[in-house]
């Protein structure tokens, strides 16, 4: 069984997930980033989230199917990524969009469905990333911090949404987030109905990752 | 299972702590570096593109508009690269950024206009003679997009009004629709069912007779690139940007209101009459205030979009809450 140096591996995830946040920075720097910058950024921060996210939702089944257990390893990394493309998405809107208009933030969450459901997602990832330390693992005690993790599903389904809602016409893109979404949860609804089969039927179970 | 013990191995088959070493950092390496890099050509594909040259031809003759019309010169003129690279023109792309790019090759000669419907003289028009009916101008008009952008540009075109006198409108004709080309094979996003094909918009009557709402087929003193409406496009300076509509074919006078691409597409987000309102909020997103292009702050959207003073008197009386 392949079971690489995690530490190393852990570095470079750490790299690569730093990539799309620097060559951001670089294309802001050179004013490569259209007529709109800040459309852009907020754009491309908001995916970005999005696909972190996803990436954190895909370790469960890609253990399952693949038996690579270490790839638990990486994931609270991943996650901590998806907080903070997370937080520069809110800073683009807070910042350039409202200029730290506390009013005019409220009455937006307030009145604008789409702008309520994306907050609403990002504050659930805040008490995710506030437990992610083995310390606060350890104080919640796994089973528990397990269920308050279960949070990443609503927040990704709020995001998709959010996504979703925010573009005009054109909705390939969140649709296609969607799906994969849906793959992603769908996974999960089908091995919970598989545990809750008789014991005779416990075959899948034990194939799976522990 | 052979396990050899350490004495079987000769010391000289070890390999030697240094050169494993390095070559475990070589692998490092590589892999730390084929990972960015395959990271960063990710991430590239989805950046903004790099604008397309473009290619516009001088307009000979353009006269300059009168006072009271163009925008005061204290507002900057949005620069040439960012009107021509930054497009809503679903047509092509639904990425603002990629529409110059997919519309590069558009063919715009031959083109025919059709003015037709409640009107003495229906005519089809060539577009080079149709360009002569009226002088072209210049005119420095804001441009406000519903989606809190906005732009100033000075457009070369003449008075719709002009174009409306030669084809003698019928008395009982209140309404003027517009319809754009329909020609997949040129317009590769008409496939898709982004939007009802082909685009559609419309004004009242009084709306298109006036003053400062123009047919425009050029722009800083050249003719339009394709991406911003070629070879003839509406101009309503008071109305959101998506009422202007591009390519233009068809230009028919009716008596009742004809329906238009975006509010077939969302009702509730797009009315008929689509002036800039402040106060009127699309349902996602306050319309209160606007992001210049080229701009880092927000200015103020202005009722009318500036142009109050010329254009309110048309909808006295008018509930603007209610038509939207």
């Amino acid at each position: 069984m392949f079971s690489p140096d995690i530490k190393f591996t852990r570095f470079v995830l750490f790299v690569n997930g730093l990539v799309p946040a620097v060559l951001l920075a670089w294309d802001a720097y050179q004013r490569k980033l259209g007529a709109n910058p800040i459309e852009f950024a907020t754009r491309a921060t908001g995916v970005l989230t999005l696909i972190f996210l996803f990436v954190t939702l895909a370790v469960t089944p890609l253990r399952h199917w693949t038996g690579a257990n270490w790839l638990v390893k990486l994931r609270r990394q991943v996650g901590l990524y998806a907080f903070f493309y997370g937080c520069l998405h809110l800073l683009t809107y807070v910042w350039f969009d409202k200029f730290f208009g506390g009013r005019a933030i409220v009455e937006d969450v307030y009145a604008r469905p789409f702008i309520t459901i994306g907050m609403a997602s990002f504050l659930l990832l805040v008490p995710l990333a506030a437990t992610s330390t083995n310390a606060m693992i350890k104080r919640l005690g796994g089973k528990r911090w397990a269920k308050l993790h279960k949070l990443t599903y609503v927040a990704a389904v709020g995001g998709v949404a959010h996504y979703y809602m925010g573009v005009k016409a054109d909705t390939t893109l969140p649709l296609l987030f969607a799906a994969v979404l849906a793959l992603l949860l769908g996974f999960r609804w089908v091995r919970s109905r598989m545990d809750e089969t008789p014991k005779n039927a416990t075959l899948d179970i034990q194939t799976r990752p522990r | 299972m052979l396990i050899k013990k350490p004495d079987d191995i000769k010391s000289s088959e070890i390999t030697d702590k240094k050169l494993y070493l390095t070559r475990r950092n070589f692998m490092r390496g590589a892999a730390l570096v084929a990972t960015t890099a395959a990271t960063s050509l990710f991430y590239r594909r989805f950046a903004v593109p790099a604008p397309p040259p473009v290619k516009g031809e001088k307009i000979e003759g353009v006269q300059a508009t009168g006072d009271g019309v163009s925008v005061p010169p204290n507002e900057a003129r949005t620069p040439y690269e960012e009107i021509t690279n930054y497009n809503n023109f679903y047509e092509f792309s639904t990425d603002k950024a990629g529409v110059a790019g997919a519309a590069r090759n558009f063919v715009t000669r031959p083109w025919t206009i059709a003015v037709e419907g409640m009107v003495n003289k229906p005519r089809v028009f060539d577009l080079d003679d149709l360009l002569r009916i009226a002088p072209l101008e210049e005119r420095v008009y804001r441009m406000r997009c519903v989606e809190r952008w906005s732009m100033v540009i000075p457009w070369v075109g003449f008075p719709l009004a002009k174009l409306l006198q030669q084809v003698e409108p019928l008395g009982a004709a209140k309404y003027v629709a517009f319809q754009t080309l329909l020609d997949p094979k040129q317009m590769p996003n008409q496939r898709s069912r982004v939007l009802p094909w082909p685009y559609v918009e419309g004004l009242r009557l009084d709306e298109a007779l006036h003053p400062l709402t123009i047919l425009a087929s050029g722009l800083y003193g050249e003719t339009l690139p394709p991406q911003n409406g070629a070879p003839l496009r509406l101009v309503v300076p008071w109305k959101y940007g998506f009422k202007g509509i591009k390519s233009i074919v068809k230009i028919t006078l009716t008596d009742r209101q004809p329906p238009t691409t975006w509010n077939i597409s969302a009702p509730d987000e797009y009315g008929f009459y689509s002036n800039v309102n402040p106060k009127v909020h699309h349902p996602r997103w306050s319309q209160a205030k606007e992001r210049r292009i080229g701009e880092f702050g927000l200015r103020d959207t202005l009722p009318f979009n500036g142009y109050g003073e010329q254009v309110a008197h048309l909808y006295a009386g008018m509930d603007l809450r209610v038509n939207f």
